[in-house]
């Protein structure tokens, strides 16, 4: 196990390298610095003024010393300017280049600074991730063992009327997306049009302080979409399930059906739902920028799409490092739980 | 909870059973008799499709969503199980009715250990703590001997064995001391040594406890050996049951009759005394016709009476509960023998075709996928060397794992082999993947495959397969001449030419197989290797498709390599014998001398576990111990030395430290074994006729 472990860090690693690498060189084509350099400097800038201003603040190099840089494995530049005014990678407010630390990259913590934002990139991701996994949470929380519970009871009797009605309803929440659920939701519980005004329609407070009447919309919109999914697998599996062998060994052992449905059948039936639930993680972090858009909840997905639109590179290349993390993560977290659930498979 | 009964412990009378589909109807079983009686074994025979699996799961009340017992009564201590609530139902079930299944791995629940699987049957029937339950479970592990009944308990299904899975299946079905129980198929999946371990267990633990039992089978040497009683089905009928002696010795049934000729056993010949196959197709349930069901394909067929309606079951007069089914059984001279069909003169062999010199086949496996680490070698083929001549039959025979497959690959050209050649006509061909072969090679070797239900593209037609093969092969110039080939190919083995156009889906088992067949002698095929040809195939067929293959040899002179454990069609078909154990030929000789003594000590086990279904047959029972060792960590020494009972005899530790060198016996007969001559000499046939009965 603890080789397994090892060798899927270094595979993580080496894959968060790569993603990485491809976001970076990506976010630093030529004409997302010229950009860069209008939107910081001056609009009416010339091109060759361009050029100067790109030069002095290191972004004219190549591609891999930069990225060296951004990780933090290689020394930041310093530039010195003919008027003896010294720019440098590494050199904050109330330091000297003297004091100045030599590298400053990811690896040192130092993510950079946000253009839109005016603020560190990591104080703005962990306050926005923070905000975020608290929607993630409770959204898991309810999506969760309720598609299980509508899988194995859709499930557990194949082409039974409970089964119609269960896989209808997941069929029908799955094949509506968050942008239209999400505003029907809205029109009903909490819009004057049809008078149910139980629900706030904006989440906006529950960023301070999150209680039923702000929150409860935004989770139900995330959760129901990908509930109607993990249920159908769920049921697909259940119901393969409940026609194998062993399942027929259990009836005819005097097994009650309830007990055949907990005890024998559950524990093989999530063997391959898991997985996709371990998926929705990632689904989850890119998924709520709708939601958190619609319910105008700032949270993490609502910093991508703000970050995306302003050309923020710094901010970008951080969501997206935070977003490559999260996605291995859970992905490890599955494999393990994986060979948890199912005996056969065993690591070494 | 289970009071004393002393009647009958199961009575089914009059039973029927439908399966309602959309279009139909479909009846499974009709008006199905039978009574076991406490301490008895009644072994209830038939080919697939018969119903006797849907007694079974009749008689458990779990017949699914589309079955429904349509008529009868199924009477378990005398209570109708039909009156039975759903909760009595489940107290009965696992408790005083137990079920073994055919497929062990299938039938455990991959995802519990061992121990909890046992466990449930007694905390849920008789309200046992955890720990009684477990010292409970411990005690029946032990009682089927599987060895270290701790850590079994402990294991998960998968780390098991597929005999020690079934033994985990027996004991389950014990745990609780049932007054029934039902046996579908036990050992239909296992091996036949693993067999006959696993029916002297049944049969030691059934007289230990006093269980009645219901063994399922189509194998009617197994119910001979297990059984006191035996009733006989087809098509859904009972057609006749009697005790064992009775339906055995003194059949009153043709169907029965035609079953009995149309298995090998011993003093069968396929030049003297062919088996004799049943003619026609087993009825679909919705095609039967009216009166004896049987009727279109019996011999006795008597128009206008036989076909006139419904046929009751007779008693036999003078003898004891038995019945049959048939109209005419009083007219019929049951002593008459059977009408041989022709016979032949045995083939004459002639040059040899093809040489194996020291064939070895080793597998590399790496310990872990990804690291490397210590590789592991798979001995698959250890020093193969036999000849095989023309126009003969030379069968290999083993149990699962002993390399009898890997050689097939390695001839085939589909695996290389790691040392040693393989002489075809004097070309060696071991190093020549079958990418890198010429036409003639691959078309002069082909093979005949054990599962025909697999190996036909689904979505072709059976002309135009068999037509592709001959592309392949570059016979014929036009599509008109490989046409008239195929046509030729269908008439070949016996298939009606309207079937160049069905597609293999509407082809019953026998006939696909037969449609494998054509496509191997596409090519005129010089050597074709038949793995395992019949054995997916019910026993009425088995014996035409197996004439077939031999009709076929004598007119081409193929020499055919046939794969089988099936010992009783082996000696009825082969010429020579070579008797494969991991990886090792063990024993190789002619038919004769192989299945008589002096054996390998492996033969010998091999032999004795064969069930044959004659009882003027006597035979020695050797049961192997324990499982066949592993191919990747084989026994020092010789092979077989873990399980050999011989092996006593020898002097020394030479079987476990010198591999055997091969001996020969006599002129052709070679044998791998430390034995001294002496040793060889006090060897008793394992199977003896009695006399008076040839």
């Amino acid at each position: 196990m603890g080789i397994f472990l090892l060798r899927r860090l270094g595979v993580m690693l080496l894959t968060t390298l790569c993603l990485t690498f491809v976001v970076f060189w990506l976010t630093n084509l030529q004409p997302n610095l010229e950009k860069l350099a209008k939107t910081q400097g001056n609009m009416r800038m010339t091109d060759t003024q361009v050029a100067s201003w790109l030069e002095e603040r290191g972004y004219a190099r190549p591609i891999l010393i930069k990225y060296g840089e951004w990780l933090g494995v290689l020394p930041g530049y310093v530039n010195v300017s003919t008027d003896g005014s010294v720019q440098a990678r590494c050199l904050d407010d109330g330091m000297t280049i003297e004091t100045a630390p030599r590298y400053c990259g990811v690896l040192q913590g130092e993510w950079g600074y946000s253009t839109v934002f005016r603020e560190d990139v990591s104080d703005i991701i962990s306050i926005r991730l923070g905000l975020t996994a608290k929607l993630m949470l409770w959204v898991m929380i309810l999506m969760v063992p309720s598609a299980l519970l509508l899988g194995v009871l859709a499930g557990m009797r194949e082409g039974s009327r409970t089964d119609r009605a269960l896989s209808t309803i997941s069929i029908t929440t799955t094949a509506t997306p968050e942008y239209v659920s999400g505003v029907i939701l809205i029109a009903v519980f909490a819009s004057s049009a049809v008078g149910l005004k139980w629900f706030k329609g904006t989440a906006t407070s529950a960023m301070e302080d999150a209680n039923f009447e702000n929150f409860f919309l935004p989770i139900l919109t995330i959760a129901l979409f990908g509930m109607g999914y993990i249920a159908r697998m769920t049921r697909a599996s259940m119901a393969e399930v409940m026609t194998a062998q062993y399942i027929r060994t259990a009836r005819l052992k005097g097994v009650s059906f309830p007990n055949i449905v907990m005890k024998h059948a559950l524990r093989n039936a999530l063997i391959a739902p898991f997985t996709v639930i371990m998926l929705q993680f990632p689904w989850l972090l890119n998924g709520v920028v709708i939601v958190e858009t619609l319910f105008n909840y700032k949270g993490f997905g609502w910093t991508l799409v703000q970050a995306a639109g302003n050309n923020d590179i710094e901010l970008l290349l951080g969501v997206s490092v935070v977003s490559v993390i999260v996605v291995l993560v859970t992905q490890l977290i599955s494999d393990i739980g994986y060979v948890y659930l199912n005996p056969r498979i065993s690591v070494s | 909870m289970k009071e004393p009964y002393d009647g009958p412990i199961l009575e089914i009378d009059d039973l029927s059973i439908s399966f309602f589909t959309r279009l139909r109807e479909i009846p499974a079983v009709m008006d199905f008799s039978v009574k076991v009686q406490p301490g008895e074994a009644v072994g209830l025979v038939g080919e697939s499709g018969c119903g006797k699996s849907t007694v079974a799961l009749g008689v458990m009340r779990d017949l699914g969503r589309n079955g429904r017992i349509v008529g009868g009564a199924i009477r378990f201590k005398g209570r109708d199980m039909a009156d039975l609530s759903n909760s009595e139902l489940r107290q009965i079930r696992g408790n005083e009715i137990a079920m073994i299944y055919q497929e062990p791995m299938a039938s455990l629940n991959p995802a519990m250990k061992i121990g909890r699987q046992l466990m449930e049957v007694p905390m849920l029937h008789e309200g046992l703590s955890e720990a009684q339950a477990r010292s409970r479970a411990l005690e029946v592990v032990a009682d089927v001997k599987l060895p270290d009944p701790e850590r079994i308990l402990k294991a998960y299904p998968h780390q098991l064995s597929g005999g020690q899975q079934q033994r985990i299946v027996i004991a389950m079905a014990l745990m609780s001391k049932p007054a029934l129980l039902i046996l579908d198929e036990p050992t239909t999946a296992l091996d036949v040594t693993v067999e006959a371990s696993i029916v002297e267990l049944v049969k030691n633990l059934g007289r230990k406890y006093g269980t009645s039992m219901l063994f399922i089978s189509h194998n009617l040497g197994l119910v001979l050996e297990t059984c006191d009683r035996i009733c006989v089905m087809y098509s859904g009928e009972a057609v006749e049951r009697g005790s064992i002696e009775d339906v055995f010795d003194e059949m009153q049934h043709p169907y029965t009759q035609a079953l009995f000729r149309s298995i090998p056993l011993p003093g069968a010949d396929k030049n003297a005394h062919p088996l004799v196959a049943i003619p026609g197709n087993f009825p679909l349930p919705h095609e039967r016709p009216l009166g004896c069901n049987f009727g279109p394909r019996c011999d006795y067929f008597e128009a206008g009476r036989c076909d006139a309606g419904h046929i009751p079951m007779f008693d036999v007069p003078d003898s004891e509960r038995h019945a049959t089914r048939c109209l005419r059984f009083r007219e019929i001279d049951w002593n008459a023998p059977p009408i041989v069909g022709a016979t032949h003169d045995k083939g004459e062999t002639g040059k040899v075709v093809l040489r194996m010199d020291a064939l070895k086949k080793y597998y590399e496996v790496a310990a872990n996928a990804l690291f490397g680490g210590e590789k592991k070698v798979v001995k698959a083929n250890e020093t193969l060397s036999f000849e095989a001549r023309e126009s003969e039959t030379l069968a290999i025979v083993g149990e699962s794992g002993c390399g009898k497959s890997t050689f097939a690959k390695v001839l085939m050209g589909l695996e290389t082999a790691t040392e040693g050649q393989i002489l075809l006509d004097g070309k060696n061909i071991e190093k020549i993947p079958i990418e890198k072969r010429d036409t003639k090679a691959i078309a002069d070797v082909q093979m005949v495959f054990q599962n025909p239900f697999d190996t036909l593209n689904p979505s072709m037609t059976v002309g135009r397969q068999i037509i592709r093969a001959l592309e392949i092969f570059g016979i014929g110039n036009s599509e008109g001449e490989r046409r008239n080939r195929m046509l030729d190919l269908l008439d070949l083995v016996k298939l009606p030419r309207e079937f160049a156009n069905r597609m293999p889906r509407q082809l019953s088992g026998g006939q696909k197989q037969r449609v494998g067949i054509a496509r191997a002698f596409a090519g005129d095929a010089r050597i074709v290797v038949a793995d395992e040809p019949v054995s997916a195939l019910d026993v009425s067929v088995q014996a035409a498709v197996t004439d077939l293959l031999m009709e076929i040899q004598r007119e081409h002179k193929t020499t055919l390599l046939f794969i089988s454990h099936d010992l009783s069609i082996v000696r009825y078909l082969s010429d020579r014998v070579m008797v494969m154990y991991l990886g090792h030929v063990v024993e190789l000789g002619d038919t004769a001398q192989v299945f008589s003594p002096p054996f390998h000590p492996y033969t010998e086990a091999l032999l004795s576990a064969v069930p044959i279904a004659d009882t003027s047959v006597k035979k020695k029972h050797i049961v192997l111990e324990g499982d066949v060792p592993s191919a990747m960590n084989p026994p020092p020494g010789c092979p077989f030395q873990t399980r050999c009972r011989w092996k006593v005899r020898v002097p020394g530790d030479l079987c476990e430290t010198e591999v055997p060198p091969m001996r020969r016996m006599a002129e052709g007969h070679q044998v791998k074994c430390h034995l001294s001559e002496a040793e060889f000499a006090t060897m008793e046939p394992v199977i003896e006729v009695r006399t008076e009965d040839v």
